[in-house]
């Protein structure tokens, strides 16, 4: 008891040293958040969905201090792209580098009126998503975040929306919460770059309705100090498209938990991560998939490449309700270990109450293959520009998941980059 | 063109020694056969001298136009013209195969002080060389030999060696696992090949793929050593009689 008794001391201590806003339409939903982390606690090395990951970091009362990161070096993300850019510099939104949000159909969580549609989004997937599994840094999230877009959709978005954060203060720490609402038929890209903070929190809560497509891409850049926690909440309607795809290079910590829920038929969810690390390198996937309908669709495709000690964690779990009849879920993990340093942690659940469903999974670890290695280089092609064909190939299954061709080009370049710097 | 003197190679794993003390002198524009019974060494001639790790030379050298090939890395004996047809060419998923042609062409093209071929002049070049090998537009979109066939997979060593251009190609048993048909278009392909200044080292069980690919020398191998060399006539012989007469001869 005095392990679980010292859980929810740390969960008072923490909101005890927070600036928790008060009132307005998002009041009730903070207050609820409050008493929600009072009851579970904050995550401690000892909680089941914690075993792999050490939270210390990511519930301390401070940051640990992290450099901004210069990325000059490389154009930004996503430049080719017409799009709609809103800038958050240390979790906190820059008007100044800003395109304009309200020409956009976006609202700032800053400044929302008090009489607000995502009165009963925000929090409300959170909460939903604090069952089976406690995700106690969500509930932080929305009982403090000050920061965060508001949007929702009704018919078709012209441009994507792109999300970018930076960094300017070594102890910076970023809470962040964006709702998104897709109304009926309506379809949205949302594209994600940064994190842009000493610590980062974000919460980010989707609301599918019922033939509504959402598309989300998100790059978790070279920063590799920060320290991350994020997590995806969504629910999605009958006839719904869910995709969301991650790329991560380096990263000290990096926690990314995904809670989907699919409640309408003939529902579709595809969640794909790619992860690089080399050295002092922590990146966990933590995704759970709920099947509450029939004839869906579920796609995990999450791929690592990890050398010289760097720890990667998979924890994926699919959850096939009573009646959810002819649900296809497939989830795979893999790693590539680039040396004998590097370590991959993997804990693939099914677990399904219907009986006529369609459920694969499949976890592996391992090393390059030397004889496709050999293969290339008896052509003619050299050592690491062989191991660098290699290790794309590996991560084809999950930069697939992206529709857009333009934007899985310019991750491949991306990648290819990366894997040139780590020879240097 | 290649000259090899008594090779010696053992496994690196289990010290097992495979060649014995192989000479073998391979002159520009000429073809010639190694045959031999079921491990003779002949595969590990082949994966020796393309580079391939797991064996260890305790002895002698390999030259190609006198430059010793065992010292180089297995790209850089590729760049210096050296090409192997595998025996089972090896699949690369996630790898296409015009993406991985062309990065071999011209990372080849590269180590060689060349300028690189453009997008369109590579598309050209290959999409006539494929043609005459039957390799159509969406064999060169899959990966790298996934899926293929056993004779999609020897053509398209073919397609590469005819793209790479190399001066010396060993074809590893190039003619197992095809039909007749099949053995014809291969066989084609590599004729289209021949010229004076590139040489072939032909390693078969068969007699039979000789009749496509005619040779000026053909060598018996066994027990990790050339025990006879000798015309044409030589693998008719081993067709009619087996290896067993010449084994005895050399006893």
């Amino acid at each position: 008891m005095a392990v679980a008794q010292a859980k929810l001391d740390a969960a008072v201590a923490r909101l005890a040293g927070l600036d928790l806003p008060q009132g307005g339409w998002s009041g009730g939903a903070r207050a609820d958040a409050v008493a929600r982390l009072q009851a579970m606690g904050l995550p401690a090395k000892r909680d089941e969905y914690w075993r792999y990951t050490d939270p210390t970091t990511l519930t301390a009362a401070t940051p640990v201090a992290a450099a901004p990161f210069d990325a000059s070096d490389e154009a930004q993300l996503f430049d080719a792209i017409d799009r709609v850019r809103l800038v958050f510099v240390d979790g906190v939104f820059d008007p100044a580098q800003s395109d304009d949000p309200v020409a956009a159909g976006v609202e700032l969580l800053s400044q929302a009126a008090d009489i607000h549609w995502a009165q009963g989004l925000y929090g409300t997937l959170e909460a939903r998503g604090q069952n089976p599994v406690a995700r106690p840094l969500a509930a932080l999230n929305t009982a403090a975040a000050t920061e965060g877009v508001l949007i929702r959709v009704t018919g078709q978005v012209a441009k994507p929306i792109h999300l970018v954060y930076l960094q300017e203060s070594d102890t910076s720490d970023a809470i962040l919460h964006h709702c998104v609402k897709l109304e009926e038929g309506a379809e949205l890209t949302l594209l994600e770059s940064g994190p842009g903070a000493a610590r980062f929190n974000q919460v980010l809560e989707v609301e599918v309705a019922d033939g509504a497509r959402f598309h989300h891409i998100r790059i978790q850049g070279r920063d590799h100090d920060r320290r991350l926690a994020t997590h995806i909440f969504a629910r999605l309607g009958a006839e719904s498209l869910f995709k969301s795809f991650t790329l991560t290079a380096n990263g000290v910590m990096t926690r990314n938990e995904a809670v989907l829920e699919l409640t309408g038929d003939d529902a579709m969810a595809h969640i794909a991560g790619a992860a690089l690390g080399n050295g002092d390198y922590h990146h966990d996937d933590t995704v759970f998939i709920t099947h509450a309908a029939e004839r869906c669709e579920s796609r995990q495709v999450f791929k690592n490449v990890l050398r010289n000690g760097a720890v990667g964690v998979f924890q994926g779990k699919i959850l096939v309700k009573p009646g959810a009849q002819k649900t296809d879920g497939y989830q795979i993990s893999q790693c590539l270990l680039l040396d004998e340093a590097a370590q991959f942690l993997a804990k693939p659940e099914l677990e399904i109450y219907a009986d006529d469903v369609k459920c694969s999974h499949g976890s592996t670890s391992g090393a390059i293959d030397d004889t496709a290695l050999y293969y290339l280089r008896s052509r003619g092609v050299p050592l690491r520009q062989a191991q660098s064909l290699l290790v794309l190939a590996f991560l084809a299954e999950a930069i697939d998941e992206i529709e857009d061709e333009g934007i899985a080009g310019e991750i491949r370049l991306r990648l290819e980059a990366w894997l040139s710097r780590q020879d240097g | 063109m290649l000259e090899i003197k008594n090779l010696h190679v053992k496994l690196e794993e289990d010290d097992k020694v495979i060649l014995k003390g192989v000479d073998l002198t391979v002159e520009a524009g000429k073809v010639h056969a190694i045959m031999g019974p079921n491990g003779s060494g002949k595969s590990t001639l082949s994966y020796v001298l393309s580079g391939r790790d797991g064996y260890e030379v305790t002895d002698g050298s390999a030259t190609l136009d006198g430059v010793e090939l065992l010292e180089m890395e297995p790209e850089e004996r590729a760049a210096a013209g050296l090409f192997l047809a595998f025996q089972y060419p090896v699949e690369i998923p996630g790898v296409g195969n015009m993406t991985f042609l062309r990065t071999a062409v011209n990372a080849q093209r590269k180590a060689r002080g060349e300028a690189e071929l453009s997008a369109g002049d590579f598309l050209k070049i290959v999409r006539e060389k494929a043609k005459a090998l039957k390799i159509d537009a969406e064999m060169m979109k899959r990966p790298v030999n996934v899926g293929f066939s056993g004779g999609e997979k020897k053509r398209n060593e073919i397609l590469q060696m005819a793209m790479l251009e190399p001066k010396m190609c060993i074809l590893d048993e190039t003619d197992s696992g095809l039909d007749v048909d099949a053995m014809k278009l291969v066989a084609d392909g590599v004729n289209a090949l021949r010229s004076e200044g590139r040489a072939f080292l032909v390693i078969t069980h068969y007699q039979r793929l000789l009749d496509h690919i005619k040779p000026d020398v053909v060598h018996i191998m066994a027990d990790g050593r050339i025990i006879k060399t000798g015309g044409p006539e030589l693998a008719l012989e081993v067709e009619n009689n087996g290896y067993a007469n010449l084994l005895a001869e050399v006893q």
